[in-house]
C-alpha cells in the first residue's frame, strides 16, 4: 500500500507553473451547479414520481448508472482544466466525495444525532440524562428484551458454530460433499420473512388429532400432545425461534469452516495418523488449533448479526408470549409508542454491544498492513 | 487390509449421518413447497406428507337407511348399532369405515380402505396469491367463500424496482471511492477509511429515527428515492471496503503504463479497473441485491403501510399477521418470494458464496 503512483514526476516543471484560468474556474463552477440542478430536479421528479413502476424501476436504473456515472465524468472533466498540482489535490475528493456525503447524511450524523436523542425524554423535548439507560435495564419488557437477546447470542452463536464445524468435517469424509454443503447452505439465500413462514408451518399446532404441521404431527404419532411451540411454552418457546437462526445461519459457517478445513495440511495429518492418534484426538488436537482464528471470526460474525436479530421474532410471534428481543422493542417504542428516548437508547445499547468488534476489526485492518 | 476396511465402514457412517442432517435442513422447505400446489381444503386437513402415496379411505357403496331411524337412539347399519356421533366421525366395521354420506337423507357410505397414488395438486394458490382480483374458495364441506386476492405480483415489481438500483447505484459509487482509497493519496484519506470500517457492523437501528425524520421534512417518506438512499448509504461501507480489497490488489504496473500513456484516473478507472474488477462486482452485487431485496426492516420503516410499493417481505409478514390461518395463501407466497434468491444461489453460486462470505458481517 506505501507504493503509490506519481505519475506527475514523470513530466517535471513543466505544467506545473500553469496558472488557474479565469475560464477553468467559470467552467468547474458552471458543472458543479449544473450537477447539483440536474440532479436536484431528478430527485424531485423520483420523489414525486406516479408513474409506473416498472418504468420508474427502469429510469432509475438508467439514473443509477448513467447519472451517477456522469456526475463523476463532468466533476473529472471541470478538475482537469486546472493545472496539475491543483488537479492532483482535488482529484481525490471527487472520487470519494459522493460516498462520504450520503455516509455522513445517512448513517454517521444519525448515529450522533441518535446518541443525542437517548438522553432526552420520549418527546425529544427534555434532558433527562442517564436515566433512559436506567430505566431499559430495569423495566421488565426490556429486562425480558435483554435476556433473551442473550440467549439467542449464546445458544444460537453457539449451536451454529458448532454445526457448522461438524457438518464441514463430515462433508470433507462423505462421497456427495457439493450437493451436502448447497443444501445446508440454501436457507441463507432466503429472507427471514420467508424462513419465518415455512417455520411457522413446521410449528403450526391446531386443536384436535389431525396435525398439519410436521412437529406437532411427528409428536402425536409417538402418542404425545400436540403443542403451541412458538406461544405458550414459555420461555422454552424462544429456543424454537432460535432454530430457524440456526437453521439459516450453520451454512455459514460450515462453508467457512469447510475452506479452512481443506488448507490444514495432509502431511500433518497424515503423520498424526502414523503415530496412531484417533480421529478425534487429530481433530481437538490438530485440528482445532489450526482453525481457531477462522474460528474466531465465524464466532464474531455470528454474534454480531444475532444481537441484531428482528425480521425473525417478528414474523413469528410479533414479539408476545416474552419473545421480545431488544431489536423489536426498538421497533416497538420508536413506532408504537413513539418514545423517541427509549428507541434510541436502544439503538445505542445495540451499538455498545457490538463495540468490541469494530475495534477488533480495525486492529485487524492495522496489523494487515492497513495503511 | 483392516485399516482400509474400517476406513469404508466409517465412510458410510459419515456419507449416513449427513445424509439424515440434510434431510432435515432439507425437510421444512420441501413442506412448504409441496404445499404450495395444494388445494386450500386439503393444506388445511391433511399434512402435506400426503402428497406422497399413502392409504386412505375412499367412497364405497352407499347404503340406504330407512327414513325414520331416530337419530338420538342407536342406529343399526349391517346388522350392528352405532351412535350418531360415530357415524359422523366415520367408524370401522371389519375392512370398511361407515360414515354418514348425507345425514339427513339417511344414507351411509362404506368406506374402502385403498392406496391414493397421485395427489391432487394445483395451481390456484399461486393464481390467487398473484392477483388483487376476488375469487371463490372451496371448503373442505363443500360451501365456497369469496376472498380477495393479495396482490403480490404488484409487491413483487416493486420489490424489483427497489432492489435493482439499490443494488447499481452503492455499487457504482463505492467503486469510485475504493479506489481513490486504494492509488489516490490525499490528506484525510487515512481518518475516511478508519471510519467506513468502523461503519462495517454498525447496527442500521442508530440511524433510523434520525433518518426518518429528515425523511418526514423532505417528503421522502413512502417513495422509491427514499429507500434507494437508505439502502445505498447502510451497503456503502461493506461494499467500498470489498471494492477497496480487491482493487488495491491489483498489480502496480498497470497503472504506471496506463499512466504513461496520459490516462487520467477517470479513463484508467472506466476503461481498466472497472473492467478488471467484474468478478468481485458481481459477487458484492449479488450480496447487495439478495441484501435489498430479503430486507424488511428498512422497507418496513422508510415504506410503511403504502400498498403501491410495498415489497414483497412486508406483504407477505402481514398476511402472517392478518390471515395467519390461509396457508393456501402463505406458502404460494414465500415460495414467491423465494424464487429470485434461489435461482441466483443456484445459478451464480460462486459468486453467491463469495459475495455472502466478504459480506456476512453487515450490520
Amino acid at each position: 500500500m506505501d507504493a503509490q503512483i506519481k505519475p506527475e514526476a514523470s513530466a517535471p516543471g513543466t505544467q506545473a507553473k500553469q496558472r488557474i484560468s479565469g475560464r477553468a474556474v467559470l467552467l468547474s463552477l458552471g458543472v458543479l451547479l449544473a450537477n447539483i440542478v440536474i440532479n436536484g430536479l431528478i430527485f424531485l421528479f423520483f420523489r414525486d414520481s406516479t408513474l409506473n413502476p416498472l418504468l420508474t424501476a427502469v429510469l432509475a436504473v438508467l439514473w443509477g448508472v448513467l447519472g451517477v456515472y456522469l456526475i463523476y465524468y463532468t466533476l473529472t472533466w471541470a478538475v482537469e482544466q486546472y493545472p496539475d498540482r491543483i488537479r492532483r489535490k482535488v482529484l481525490p475528493y471527487v472520487f470519494v466525495g459522493p460516498a462520504v456525503i450520503i455516509l455522513g447524511w445517512l448513517l454517521i450524523l444519525p448515529a450522533l444525532r441518535t446518541l443525542y436523542l437517548s438522553f432526552f425524554n420520549a418527546s425529544s423535548e427534555k434532558f433527562v440524562g442517564l436515566s433512559n439507560y436506567a430505566a431499559i435495564f430495569s423495566d421488565h419488557l426490556m429486562a425480558t428484551a435483554l435476556r433473551n437477546n442473550l440467549l439467542w447470542v449464546f445458544v444460537g452463536t453457539l449451536a451454529c458454530v458448532c454445526f457448522g464445524l461438524l457438518i464441514a468435517i463430515l462433508a470433507d469424509r462423505s462421497s456427495y460433499e457439493r450437493i451436502a454443503k448447497s443444501i445446508i447452505f440454501m436457507p441463507m439465500a432466503i429472507s427471514f420473512v420467508a424462513a419465518g413462514v415455512i417455520w411457522k408451518f413446521v410449528y403450526y399446532y391446531q386443536p384436535g388429532d389431525e396435525q398439519i404441521g410436521l412437529l406437532n404431527a411427528i409428536v402425536t404419532y409417538f402418542g404425545g400432545e400436540p403443542q403451541a411451540w412458538t406461544s405458550m411454552l414459555q420461555p422454552w418457546n424462544n429456543f424454537f425461534l432460535i432454530i430457524i437462526l440456526i437453521w439459516m445461519q450453520t451454512g455459514f459457517a460450515m462453508v467457512i469452516f469447510s475452506a479452512a478445513i481443506k488448507g490444514v495440511p495432509d502431511d500433518i495429518l497424515e503423520a498424526a495418523r502414523v503415530d496412531g492418534a484417533g480421529e478425534v484426538k487429530i481433530f481437538f488436537g490438530i485440528m482445532i488449533p489450526f482453525i481457531s482464528s477462522t474460528i474466531l471470526t465465524v464466532t464474531t460474525t455470528i454474534i454480531v448479526f444475532t444481537l441484531k436479530i428482528f425480521d425473525v421474532v417478528m414474523v413469528m410471534t410479533g414479539g408476545q408470549y416474552d419473545t421480545e428481543v431488544v431489536a423489536t422493542q426498538f421497533y416497538r417504542q420508536f413506532f408504537m409508542y413513539r418514545n423517541f428516548g427509549y428507541g434510541s437508547t436502544l439503538a445505542i445499547v445495540l451499538l455498545i454491544a457490538v463495540l468490541p468488534v469494530i475495534l477488533i476489526n480495525l486492529r485487524q485492518f492495522r496489523k494487515q498492513g492497513g495503511f | 487390509m483392516v485399516g482400509k476396511k474400517k476406513r469404508k465402514s466409517s465412510k458410510t457412517v459419515v456419507n449416513l449421518i449427513l445424509g439424515v442432517i440434510c434431510f432435515i435442513w432439507i425437510l421444512p422447505t420441501f413442506g412448504l413447497f409441496a404445499s404450495s400446489f395444494r388445494p386450500a381444503a386439503d393444506i388445511l386437513h391433511t399434512g402435506w406428507w400426503k402428497v406422497f402415496p399413502h392409504q386412505e379411505w375412499k367412497a364405497g357403496e352407499t347404503l340406504q337407511l330407512s327414513k325414520d331411524v331416530d337419530l338420538r337412539q342407536p342406529i343399526e347399519v349391517n346388522g350392528k348399532t352405532y351412535s350418531d356421533d360415530q357415524l359422523k366421525a366415520g367408524v370401522k366395521a371389519d375392512d370398511s369405515r361407515l360414515i354418514w354420506e348425507n345425514r339427513r337423507a339417511r344414507t351411509v357410505n362404506m368406506q374402502e380402505q385403498g392406496w391414493k397414488t397421485t395427489p391432487d395438486l394445483t395451481l390456484d394458490n399461486y393464481k390467487n396469491v398473484l392477483s388483487g382480483k376476488e375469487y371463490k374458495l372451496k371448503e373442505a364441506d363443500g360451501s365456497e367463500t369469496v376472498q380477495k386476492g393479495s396482490g403480490l405480483s404488484q409487491a413483487f415489481w416493486n420489490t424489483l424496482t427497489i432492489a435493482v438500483p439499490a443494488t447499481v447505484i452503492p455499487v457504482l459509487i463505492a467503486s469510485f471511492a475504493a479506489y481513490a482509497f486504494a492509488w489516490l493519496r490525499f490528506p484525510g484519506r487515512k481518518t475516511l477509511f478508519v471510519i467506513i470500517i468502523a461503519m462495517l457492523v454498525i447496527p442500521i437501528q442508530v440511524a433510523l429515527i434520525p433518518v426518518l425524520k429528515d425523511y418526514t421534512s423532505l417528503g421522502l417518506n413512502g417513495s422509491y428515492l427514499g429507500i434507494w438512499l437508505a439502502h445505498t448509504a447502510f451497503g456503502l461501507p461493506l461494499v467500498t471496503y470489498f471494492m477497496y480489497n480487491f482493487i488495491s490488489q491489483l498489480p502496480k504496473d498497470l497503472f504506471e503504463s496506463a499512466f504513461i500513456d496520459g490516462a487520467s484516473h477517470f479513463t484508467i478507472f472506466s476503461r481498466l479497473i472497472l473492467p478488471l474488477s467484474v468478478p468481485a462486482l458481481a459477487s458484492i452485487g449479488i450480496f447487495q441485491f439478495l441484501w435489498v431485496w430479503n430486507d424488511y426492516l428498512v422497507s418496513l420503516i422508510f415504506i410503511g403501510n403504502q400498498p403501491s410499493v410495498q415489497v414483497m417481505s412486508m406483504k407477505i409478514a402481514d398476511l402472517v399477521g392478518s390471515r395467519g390461518n390461509d396457508w393456501h395463501l402463505l406458502t404460494s407466497a414465500a415460495f414467491i418470494s423465494m424464487l429470485m434468491p434461489l435461482a441466483i444461489f443456484f445459478l451464480l453460486q460462486k459468486y453467491f458464496v463469495r459475495g455472502l462470505m466478504g459480506g456476512s458481517v453487515k450490520g
